[in-house]
């Protein structure tokens, strides 16, 4: 058991840290509602993998959130609707679709997640991908952050936007899949939002941010999965729950003015 | 001496409303062109084509490969509000990363002490962001300025303007400005042409004293202009 547990945190902290990260770049008004609609594309993923006894539920969501944030790529070219606007249709195809598969007296792993029960062979996957994704971010990082400024001044800069949007949502949809282990298809989001809006209540500058924003990542995977396994409940919801706890703590030390 | 930049028989449409109409005009290096007009009228619209972010027909030629440097309209320190960036961290989203001493060298010219780099960009003034804007575009030392509407709405303070900081860079580096503006007083003073358009499709081009004229500007503006040449007058 005590064995199990290690596996968790390993991947906990892994999963919950590159969420963090990535969140200090989703959290524009744009693209904070573009990673809840990706994760409930999981669930579709997860569906399948259950009715087809596949050993690991990623092989159904991978491909999911993937083909989704391709989708939200190409229809945001094509359309030139707003991003979060694709998103809540993807939302709607993801939800809708599961609803009518998911087998639901099975769908605890989709909806609460499955550290608890993650294996070694799963567990050295996440470390892998939260490394690489951790390095993927890292590339586009600067690029990103002045497309989310303004885009107009992003390519006067010699950057591809089209080119970087189709990166960071392929990140997006790799780090939502791996959310799916720790909490689950339905509250993805909260992993990626709610470290870094913790952390830009405490922060003025950008690296102390980014900082901060993994820290919270991976002391609330740390402290839901402990509190999780202590009082028995299921671990997703209580690292999510450990995550909010951080952000009410972290308003008492705000740095930001507020206007 | 050739042409920075010609454009023949520009048109740009939205669906069926063409916004610019077989549009036609040159400008050299060093020149100061104003694009004056009425909200609506097709500015911003214009400035973003020659930019190469619209689809356009007819042909926009540059002459040589050159380092453009953009003020988007409406950019504000609200626009950054969502992200704890200081002054340094924007700098360092450019593409080569300039020195802390380059940065500090243009921030002084655009009249802001180096202690401003530490500062969170959205708690800077409104006055303090254009100036610091302004300094995000010059450091890259662009030969060609695309600057939209930048006085709107901000007072940036002290007896400068956004306008004379620039024509003393122009002064300086050999710069070429596009300007979208609606304060006549600095097309007087400072454009070498004007070109003007108007939201019933009526285009002029010429220098200042050419173009603005009451009866050339009742033209452009309709009857709001009258305002200003009484304004005018009175000085």
């Amino acid at each position: 058991m005590i064995y199990q547990l290690i596996l968790a945190l390993i991947s906990g902290i892994f999963i919950s840290g590159v969420a963090g990260y990535l969140g200090t770049l989703m959290l524009s008004k744009k693209m904070s509602v573009v990673a809840g609609p990706l994760s409930h594309l999981a669930l579709p993923g997860v569906a399948i993998a259950l009715l087809y006894n596949f050993s690991d539920i990623a092989i159904g969501v991978f491909p999911f959130t993937i083909i989704g944030a391709i989708l939200i790529w190409l229809l945001q070219k094509r359309t030139n609707l707003p991003m979060e606007n694709l998103a809540a249709i993807i939302f709607a195809t993801g939800v809708g679709t599961a609803l009518l598969f998911l087998p639901i007296n099975k769908a605890e792993e989709a909806l609460v997640g499955k550290i608890m029960e993650i294996t070694f062979w799963e567990t050295i996957i996440i470390v892998a991908l939260g490394f690489f994704v951790f390095y993927f971010i890292k590339k586009l990082y600067l690029k990103m952050m002045l497309i989310n400024i303004n885009e107009d001044l992003a390519v006067i800069e010699g950057i591809n936007v089209s080119h970087y949007n189709l990166l960071y949502l392929l990140s997006i949809a790799i780090v939502v899949s791996l959310g799916v282990y720790l909490v689950g298809g339905l509250i993805t989001a909260a992993l990626i939002a709610i470290p870094a809006a913790a952390s830009r209540n405490i922060s003025s500058e950008l690296r102390s941010y980014k900082f901060w924003a993994v820290i919270f990542g991976i002391f609330s995977a740390i402290s839901g999965i402990f509190l999780a396994y202590f009082f028995k409940l299921p671990a997703g919801p209580m690292v999510i729950v450990s995550s909010i706890f951080i952000f009410l703590i972290s308003l008492l030390f705000q740095k930001q003015q507020t206007s | 001496m050739n042409p920075i930049l010609e454009v023949k028989n520009l048109n740009v449409s939205f669906g069926r409303e063409k916004v610019i109409d077989h549009l036609s005009f040159e400008v050299r290096a060093g020149e100061i062109l104003t694009i004056l007009g009425p909200n609506g009228a097709g500015k911003t619209v214009l400035l973003r084509t020659l930019l190469g972010f619209l689809p356009y027909e007819g042909e926009i030629i540059w002459q040589q490969k050159l380092k453009i440097g953009y003020l988007p309209q409406g950019l504000t320190q609200l626009n950054v509000k969502d992200f704890p960036l200081t002054v340094l961290n924007f700098f360092s989203l450019k593409n080569p990363i300039p020195s802390i001493e380059e940065m500090i060298k243009y921030l002084n010219l655009v009249g802001l002490e180096k202690n401003i780099l530490s500062k969170t960009m959205g708690n800077l003034s409104g006055g303090q962001f254009q100036r610091m804007l302004l300094a995000w575009v010059l450091i890259s030392h662009p030969q060609v300025i695309f600057l939209d509407e930048p006085e709107t709405g901000i007072d940036i303070g002290g007896e400068e303007t956004i306008y004379s900081l620039l024509y003393s860079s122009w002064q300086k580096e050999k710069l070429t400005i596009f300007l979208v503006t609606h304060d006549l007083n600095i097309v007087y003073k400072h454009s070498s042409y004007v070109l003007c358009l108007s939201r019933k499709g009526y285009q002029c081009f010429g220098t200042p004293k050419e173009i603005l004229s009451p009866k050339m500007l009742e033209e452009i503006f309709g009857s709001e202009i009258k305002i200003y040449a009484h304004h005018k007058s009175l000085k």
